[in-house]
């Protein structure tokens, strides 16, 4: 008999529960599992509000799946409340690069309904502002690719461009930004001779610009690197997936809206349209570097061939007349009443209206049951499209390539999510 | 700051409270939430003709841990505000917070279902931008704006033992800044 | 063109047409929902026809007692250069439109954005979920009894 007895049974129980404690570790091995990454909402390089949700098995994408919606804002129940005219500000914030090229084509929309047309200086016009639209949006494409891929100073010229291209817009619309400058039947007012010798200055000197950004990017071997062989898409893939716009044309598909079905007065002018295979990121990139030359040839020849005359049309119970007249004459005044407070009243009747966007075919579906505002507006916005096929293209690429993918892809979240 | 307890409202305190109010109003280094148009104004405040790194936010911070001010810009609807308020929480006090344009103050021009009607309903808001867009020299004038209120020591959002205890609970007038 | 689309379209669905018009330009045909898969399938795999892109697919609300919610599919064709406009009624009560995925690859968000937004559901589509709401609203917006300023409480904000 022991005299530690209370000490005993306490040393026993704590080697009895070492022995009985299992000592042994498993670890899943890391390599073997995949791993879900959340690309959030609030990312540098995602432009804008754009989730991703990928699956990578190491460094590999092995599935991808965009989440949108983070910018919802609900346009076409608004266009359902809103008159004709009260509409066009809102089609300022669809596709916030390009504002001038979201006017024409809403204001496009409602006079095919209407079946009016505008008189041919303000058509002409609409064409320039389309181009500087355009040439506007390419060069922040161009900005923001070299700035995820890595080269800041081609962000920082492209925006020094964007700034002269504000100052024009300043001259011919009144805001930098959100312009707002088409109506139903015309425009909002002319462009002064000085705007136009500004705006000839411009885009002579363009070029020059360009090329200087070019000459650091396209023989650079770390850009082509990045861009080669990078989110590639076939062409049928393509056409199955709806892409459309430059993705489109740079996977070997010559297809343009300002060819292919004529709008404004784009048959009268002489333009190519860039159409490069490969499908993949530098290929885009060829493209809009190209459609930006060919978007001042346009500019070019508008300023030479440009009508003199009105820019509205004269269509009392369509148009809103000119606020000189209302202040002075009966029936305009009334007609001004009218339009305001009841809206433009169509016919009944439906109608879709499609232009080429910087970003691909934006159109707009209105039906029209009479009464001066929509009773259902649908707006196919390129971006949503195009984000369909994001999943397609970073199948099987590198998680650093999925930020120079999105940004050869181009999507502007404020379209995309309407 | 805990200085306080131990010198008290004494001479040194302040001067020393001025002179490091002084350098965080001069390096604010902004965390940009650009969510739709407003961000491109944001984008040209940084950019080359107006510039924002002469005020001494030269790096636009995307990581909320290592910046301080956050610069809401552009429409917040009812999904992506839990996402602004968790990057907000994220973010190391003191903190200020400024609502850059309409919507962000009030929800703008968009009176629908899905839009936060002003982000003030879950953020506490150091200074409003009117505009839509508001110009890159509004947002500047918000910025010498906001650098006043960093030197008197104030922030609405950030933990209290921050703002000096003569300005503890006393109202204090918003500055409104129109275009 | 269009007239032609028509007569071909007539010709091998004699049944199908239910209605169909041209306004400005811009010819419209109304079609049984049960025949709409097949349909398109024809326009897009017919040598003359080729309307191999789907620009657009989303629905509508007629507010009347009968027939109220529509969709409305959009085609068009790169070679030809010339549109076509599909139109499905369904009720209310019967809410179900077959998927256009097997025939074109880009329906597949299109169809969730008319879910989400008018709640018609489309058998045999791989994921349907919604796409600009969040996942727990229980209101489709776009229906004309939805109203514009929303449903108080439907949405949550976090705590200030």
């Amino acid at each position: 008999m022991d005299t530690r007895t209370d000490e005993l049974p306490r040393k026993s129980k704590i080697l009895q529960a070492l022995e009985d404690q299992n000592t042994s570790v498993s670890f899943d091995d890391p390599l073997e599992n995949e791993m879900i990454l959340n690309m959030g909402p609030q990312h540098p390089a995602t432009h804008g509000v754009l989730r991703l949700l990928i699956r990578l098995d190491g460094e590999t994408v092995t599935g991808c799946v965009p989440e949108v919606g983070y910018l919802h804002r609900g346009y076409e129940k608004l266009a359902e409340n809103c008159s004709y005219h009260e509409f066009i500000p809102h089609t300022d914030r669809l596709d916030y690069l390009s504002p001038l090229s979201n006017n024409t084509a809403y204001v496009l929309a409602v006079e095919k309904l209407l079946g009016i047309e505008a008189p041919p200086r303000a058509t002409y016009i609409r064409m320039m502002i389309s181009e500087l639209a355009r040439i506007s949006s390419h060069l922040m494409f161009l900005g923001s690719q070299a700035m995820d891929v890595g080269a800041l100073t081609v962000w920082m010229w492209s925006f020094r461009e964007r700034e002269k291209q504000y100052d024009l817009f300043e001259k011919i619309a009144g805001a930098r930004f959100t312009t707002s400058y088409t109506r139903i039947g015309g425009l909002a007012q002319d462009v002064t001779p000085e705007t136009i010798a500004h705006l000839k200055k411009f885009v002579d000197e363009l070029p020059g610009h360009i090329r200087e950004c070019e000459k650091l990017l396209n023989t650079n071997r770390i850009f082509l690197e990045r861009t080669d062989g990078i989110g590639v898409i076939t062409r049928e893939r393509a056409i199955d997936l709806g892409l459309t716009g430059p993705g489109l044309r740079a996977c070997g598909v010559e297809h343009d809206l300002r060819k292919a079905n004529p709008y404004l007065a784009y048959n009268a002018m002489d333009f190519d349209i860039p159409v490069y295979e490969g499908g993949d990121a530098l290929a885009r990139y060829y493209v809009r570097m190209d459609e930006m030359r060919e978007s001042v040839k346009i500019i070019q020849q508008i300023l030479q061939k440009m009508p003199s005359g009105d820019v509205h049309a004269f269509k009392p119970k369509k148009v809103l007349p000119r606020k000189e007249r209302i202040y002075t004459r009966m029936e305009e005044l009334i007609h001004d009443f009218m339009l305001v407070n009841f809206g433009v009243e169509p016919p009944v009747g439906e109608i879709y209206s499609a232009v080429e966007a910087p970003k691909g075919e934006l159109g707009f579906y209105i039906y029209s049951n009479g009464e001066g505002h929509p009773w259902r507006m649908k707006i196919r916005s390129p971006s949503f499209t195009n984000l369909q096929s994001l999943p397609v293209m970073i199948h099987k690429c590198m998680i650093s390539d999925v930020v120079a993918i999105i940004g050869s892809l181009d999507p502007v979240m404020g379209e995309a999510d309407k | 700051m805990g200085l306080e307890h131990v010198f008290g409202d004494s001479f040194v305190t302040t001067k020393i409270d001025a002179a490091i109010n002084w350098c965080r109003k001069n390096s604010v280094w902004p965390m940009p939430m650009g969510i739709s148009c407003c961000a491109i104004e944001m984008m040209a405040f940084a950019g080359p003709r107006f510039d924002v790194a002469r005020f001494g936010s030269e790096v636009f911070r995307f990581s909320p841990r290592q910046s301080d001010l956050m610069i809401v810009a552009g429409t917040t609807t009812y999904k992506m505000s839990k996402v602004v308020r968790k990057i907000y929480d994220q973010m190391p006090d003191p903190k200020w917070v400024i609502a850059m344009g309409a919507c962000t103050s009030s929800g703008g021009m968009y009176r629908t279902y899905s839009v936060v009607q002003g982000i003030d309903q879950f953020l506490p808001v150091d200074i409003y931008v009117a505009g839509c867009p508001p110009r890159p020299d509004n947002l500047i004038n918000a910025l010498m704006k906001l650098q006043e209120k960093i030197q008197r020591g104030e922030s609405k959002g950030s933990f209290p033992a921050y703002v000096g205890e003569a300005k503890l609970n006393q109202p204090q007038p918003l500055p409104i800044i129109t275009g | 063109m269009n007239g032609v689309v028509l007569d071909k379209l007539k010709n091998r669905f004699p049944d199908a047409v239910l209605e169909s018009n041209e306004f400005r330009d811009e010819l419209t045909v109304v079609v049984p929902k049960e025949r709409i898969v097949d349909i398109c399938r024809f326009l897009k795999e017919d040598p003359q026809l080729q309307f191999d892109l789907l620009a657009d697919v989303f629905g509508i609300d007629m507010y009347t007692p009968t027939k109220r919610f529509g969709v409305i599919y959009n085609l068009y064709s790169l070679k030809n250069r010339n549109r076509i406009r599909l139109k499905v009624f369904t009720e209310e009560e019967d809410l179900k439109v077959p998927t256009m995925t097997g025939v074109y690859g880009t329906a597949n968000w299109h169809e969730r954005e008319t879910f989400d937004m008018f709640g018609i559901i489309f058998e045999g589509h791989p994921d349907l979920r919604r796409v600009y709401m969040p996942d727990e609203f229980e209101h489709f917006p776009l229906r004309k009894d939805f109203p514009l300023m929303g449903i108080p409480g439907s949405l949550s904000l976090p705590k200030k």
